[in-house]
């Protein structure tokens, strides 16, 4: 199925373990029509360029989603929905590469970020 | 005499490529990425204005995805659209 990229700004006055949870009901759409989550970066709470809709900070959130298209259709729906995404952009990618993007090392703090490592995609892809 | 000499020295106007490389062709760095903003950063002026190719003398090719990153980098405020 293609692979997909998707980068999700929450508003700044969700606590985080709030917008995590709000990611997963997504994540949870994508597993309901067999799509798989390849890897999840969490940026934290980051300044914005610029005012969007009078929040300055957002919470940013990196996924790599391998699905089918309509199961991106269902999920970007959604978030057109929910108020507490300020916006959110999905692109089409070809590969997905392992290591950290480069907005993860210098502001988040690592640990509570559950990037998928490469061994873990490995296992997945032999048992599939 | 002079209507020679002005051909002359239009044509001894060095273009522009031979003098500086494209900086992303020639050497294997990484895809251009709308997510490192080191990289962006630079092809933008101080007022957050896209450099044109012709002054970063960068390659039509990799200058057209380099505008796409930056476009969708300032979509999602990890840059400004405009500097004070």
């Amino acid at each position: 199925m293609a692979l997909y990229e998707s980068v999700i700004i929450g508003r700044q006055d969700l606590t985080p373990n709030q917008f995590e949870e709000l990611v997963e009901e997504f994540t949870k759409i994508i597993k309901d029509f067999k799509g798989v989550i390849k890897k999840r970066e969490i940026w934290g709470l980051r300044n914005l360029a610029y005012k969007i809709n009078k929040n300055r900070k957002g919470h940013y959130i990196l996924l790599n989603i391998d699905s089918s298209s309509d199961a991106i259709a269902e999920y970007e729906r959604l978030m057109r929905l929910n108020e507490d995404i300020i916006r959110f952009l999905t692109i089409r990618i070809n590969s997905v590469d392992e290591n950290p993007s480069p907005l993860m090392n210098n502001k988040s703090d690592r640990s509570r970020n559950e990037l998928v490592n490469s061994e873990a995609v490995k296992t997945t892809n032999e048992e599939v | 005499m002079t209507q020679l000499n002005i051909k002359r020295e239009a044509l001894r106007k060095p273009n522009q490529k031979k003098r500086k490389s494209c900086p992303f062709s020639d050497p294997n760095t990484p895809p251009i990425d709308y997510k490192d903003l080191k990289v962006l950063t630079r092809y933008v002026s101080e007022r957050g204005k896209i450099i044109p190719s012709r002054i970063s003398a960068v390659s039509a090719k990799k200058q057209r995805e380099l505008s796409k990153a930056i476009k969708r980098a300032r979509f999602l405020a990890l840059m400004p659209y405009v500097v004070g």
